[in-house]
This record gives C-alpha cells, structure tokens and sequence, in this order.
C-alpha cells in the first residue's frame, strides 16, 4: 500500500523559483502522469522525492511517513536504462533488492518470466536494443523493495513504433501488479494510454494548473487511442498545454 | 588472430635471415655479433647452466609483481575515498616516477643490503605506478548516471564503491596490469644487475663480462619470452573477466 503526498513543495535554486508551492498526490495502486514541457522542473521534482535535493519548504510524505531528504524511499526509473553493463540482465534487475536484502533469484526469474524477458535472462545489457533495456529497468524498479515507482520520462529516447510497443506492455504489467506510479512524460498520447489521471504542470516557476481524470476502462488497448473520446481528451489537454506556453 | 600474426612473424623471419647471412658474408666475430644459429645452438646446449637463473628470476617477478599490484591497488582505493589526500599525494607519485630506477638500485642496495628487500622494493616501485593511475582514472570516471541512479535508489556511499565504482574500473586496471606486467620483468632483471647469485640478470653480466655475446642474446631472448608470457597470461585473464565488455567482442 503506498500513497504519495507532497504539499505545498517550493524549491529555489539561486535566484530562480522552480516550484513554487506545488501539491499533488497519488493515491494506493494509481497512475498518475505529470504531463509538462521541457524544463518545467518535473526532474527537480522526482530529485525531491529521491531525496537528492532537500525541499526549501512544504513536505513529502509516503504513507504518512515525512521522507524530505531520505533518499531510498520509492523505486525510480531513469530516463536513460542505466544497467550495469558488468551484469547480467538476471544480476541487474536484482540489484536494488542487493542493497537492502539478500536477494530472491527465483522471484526475480519469475518476473522475467512474466515480462517475457526469460530468454535473457543470461544476456548481457550491450547485447539487447533500446526496448529491451527499458524492460530490464521497470523489472528492476517492479522488484525493487520500495513499492511506490517513479518513472522519468522512460521511453522518450525509443522511436515512435517501439514506444508503442513499450506502452502497451508496460500495461500489461503494470495492471497485473498494480503499484502505484508516479509516471513523467511530455508526450500527450502516452500520458492518456496509461494513466488514471494526469497532471498537467504549468512552467517556471511549476505548479499543477489543471487535472484530468482518464476513466477509460481497463485493461486497455491499442485501439482505444483511435476512439472519439481518446482524441477529445488529447484534444482539450493540448489545449491547456498551449496556454502554459503562451503566456 | 592467426591471420594477424602472420604479417609480424614473416617480418621477424626476413630479419634474422639477413642477420645470419650477414654475420656469415661479412665474417662478424662471434663476441661482437653472434649469428642467430649460433644462439639457438647456446640456448639448446647450454640449457643445464642456465635454467636456475630462469627460475630464480621468475620468482622474483612472481611475487615483485604480486607486491606491486597489491601496493597500486591499495593507493588507488585510498587516494579515491580520500580526495584530500589525493590532492595532496598525486603530484608527488607522478614525481616518483622521474626518479631512474637504475639511480636509485645504488641506494635501495645501501639502504637494504643484497638481500631479496631491495630487489622486491625495486619491482614493485616500477610496477605501482601505472596499476595506480589506471585504477583511480577508472574510478574517478564512473558514468554520472549510474551513480545518480544508485543514489536515488538509496545506495550508501559503501555500496556505490563496491558494488559500482570497483566494478567500473576493471577494465581500466587491465590496462595499467598489461604495462606493469612488462615493467616487472624489466625490473626484476636491473635489481639482479646490482647484486645477486642468481637470475637472468646475474647470467647477463657474468656472460659479458666474459665476452660471451651469444650468452647474453639468449639472455634476452629470455626476457623477451617472459614478457610476452606475462602479457598473455594479462591478456586472457582480462578476456575471462571482462567477457561482459561490449568493445572485446569486435576484437
């Protein structure tokens, strides 16, 4: 079970204001998608909840727990795949459990399993493509012993036909295990394909200007992203998506 | 491989046979330049008077060269967790390396005596250094992302050496090993020039010194044959351990 809050959050680096009181929460077994342009401080924000950076004000609670500072606390995963090119696909995807506990091989086989990585389990990242790294990782962030995930614009460097691919099996995973997400995208599409609610940030300094519930049925598929309803939500967050960079 | 080979041993063929036909044409004096036949003939039959000195200073690289990495290794991981130190201390282990080893053997020599100590120090003072370098440039290098990741997953500074850090830096000190590794022959064969019963180097200057110039080619035909051993044994440890290295399968 783990809810994120994070209240009244201002960060300042120097003379320029980067939040500026933002709130926002993810309730248990949710995934919620921040959805803003580029530089409108959605890094600084996860670098907060890593606990990289200390918050100039306001607080970070996982669980009730105040976690400003505490580096550790949710399981994240990089816009880049950062394996370990030393190890295995097998040894990688254990790794965050190695720093806390001894760590469950079979367990680990068996999410591979599930996540169609079998196969590789033996392979060595240098010899899977962009895609396949990306799997790896959110295995990795899945078995990680932190249960709220975090995911950094993940698949921004794939092209369009693989992101595709990732989404749908991203989805696939995410709604067996059902962890709750904190996911951080610029891509519109994506952002509506997965998510239960998506928070649109405004920039510089960033706040959450508005919010849009996604109550699309689950499990979801490919098709959905040609339906009516799809495009008018795509349609109205673009929308205010302009406005944030009009002004 | 095999392929790569064939262009560097034809070009060492050609040469010994001008060598050869030449010693032989022009009527060269044995003690100045003895023909390659006539070294290989001293190689083969004068096996029993030299095979002690052979074993001898493959012990002395042995266990000069297991001293020198361990001394590197331990600098390198001190002067990485310890910033200020390494400030401090850099410089001056860049500095211990323009000291000639050939002037300070006198010294070590003064200081130790003929015993198996200076001999030892002389090794492991030319092999230290580039284990060091190579092992602390490796770390200090460490992709920024990985560590950031480790970070955010909680890592503590312990964790991040050992488990990222260290690893990082193999391949890195592979290639300060295959340099050393050189080195320790080098220097095991100078420290035996200063005093000593036995060695290669011991046979290289009792060979001289008695104008048996064929003596002292099969000495260093020797040194040869040990560097390359040492390099080889370098090379296909670094192939077991770094067969996760992408740029090794293009080799």
């Amino acid at each position: 079970m783990s809810t994120l809050v994070l209240e009244n959050i201002t960060k300042r680096f120097g003379e320029q204001m980067i939040l500026d009181k933002l709130d926002l929460q993810v309730n248990d077994g949710e995934f919620v998608s921040l959805l803003g342009p580029s530089g409108s401080g959605k890094s600084t924000i996860f670098h907060l909840i890593g606990g990289l950076y200390q918050a100039d004000q306001g607080m970070i609670r996982l669980d009730n727990e105040t976690i400003n500072g505490k580096k550790g606390s949710i399981s994240y995963m990089p816009q880049t795949p950062s394996l370990f090119p030393w190890r295995t696909v097998l040894e990688n995807v254990i790794l965050n459990v190695e720093l806390y506990q001894k760590p469950d091989k079979q367990k680990a086989l068996e999410m591979l399993e599930r996540a169609g990585l079998k196969d590789y389990a033996n392979a060595y990242p240098h010899e899977l493509s962009g895609g396949m790294r990306q799997r790896v990782a959110f295995v990795r962030s899945l078995l990680s012993p932190q249960s709220f995930i975090c995911l950094d614009e993940p698949f921004s460097s794939l092209d369009e036909f693989t992101r595709l691919e990732m989404q749908k099996w991203l989805l696939s995973i995410w709604e067996q295990e059902r962890p709750s997400v904190l996911f951080v995208t610029h891509n519109i599409e994506e952002a509506i394909f997965l998510s239960d609610r998506i928070l649109v940030l405004g920039s510089k300094p960033a706040n959450v200007i508005k919010e849009f519930s996604i109550d699309f049925e689950r499990p979801r598929n490919e098709k959905l992203t040609l339906s009516t309803a799809f495009l008018e939500t795509k349609k109205e967050i673009y929308q205010t998506l302009r406005g944030v960079l009009d002004v | 491989m095999f392929r790569k080979s064939i262009l560097p041993i034809s070009v060492m063929i050609i040469i010994l046979i001008i060598w050869e036909v030449s010693t032989r044409f022009f009527d060269i004096p044995t003690w100045v330049l003895p023909a390659p036949t006539v070294i290989i003939q001293e190689a083969i039959s004068g096996w029993d008077n030299y095979q002690h000195h052979i074993l001898s200073t493959v012990t002395l690289i042995v266990s000069g060269f297991a001293i020198g990495i361990s001394v590197g290794l331990i600098i390198a991981i001190v002067l990485h967790i310890l910033p200020k130190i390494r400030e401090a201390l850099y410089p001056l282990l860049i500095m211990s390396q323009n000291i000639p080893i050939i002037v300070l053997a006198p010294l070590l020599v003064i200081w130790f005596g003929f015993g198996v100590t200076p001999k030892l120090l002389i090794i492991t003072l030319v092999c230290f250094f580039p284990i060091a370098v190579s092992t602390i440039d490796g770390l200090r290098h460490t992709n920024p992302e990985l560590i950031h990741y480790m970070k955010m997953a909680g890592a503590s500074k312990r964790q991040i050496f050992t488990k990222l850090e260290l690893p990082y830096a193999v391949p890195q000190m592979f290639s300060g090993l295959k340099i050393s590794a050189t080195y320790s022959v080098m220097g095991a064969v100078i420290s035996e020039w200063l005093g000593a019963n036995q060695g290669i180097g011991v046979y290289m200057t009792l060979a001289s010194s008695s104008f048996r110039t064929d003596r002292v080619f099969v000495a260093i035909l020797f040194i040869m044959i040990l560097c390359l051993i040492f390099f080889a044994i370098i090379i296909a440890a670094e192939k077991i351990i770094l067969k996760w290295h992408p740029s090794k399968e293009d080799q």
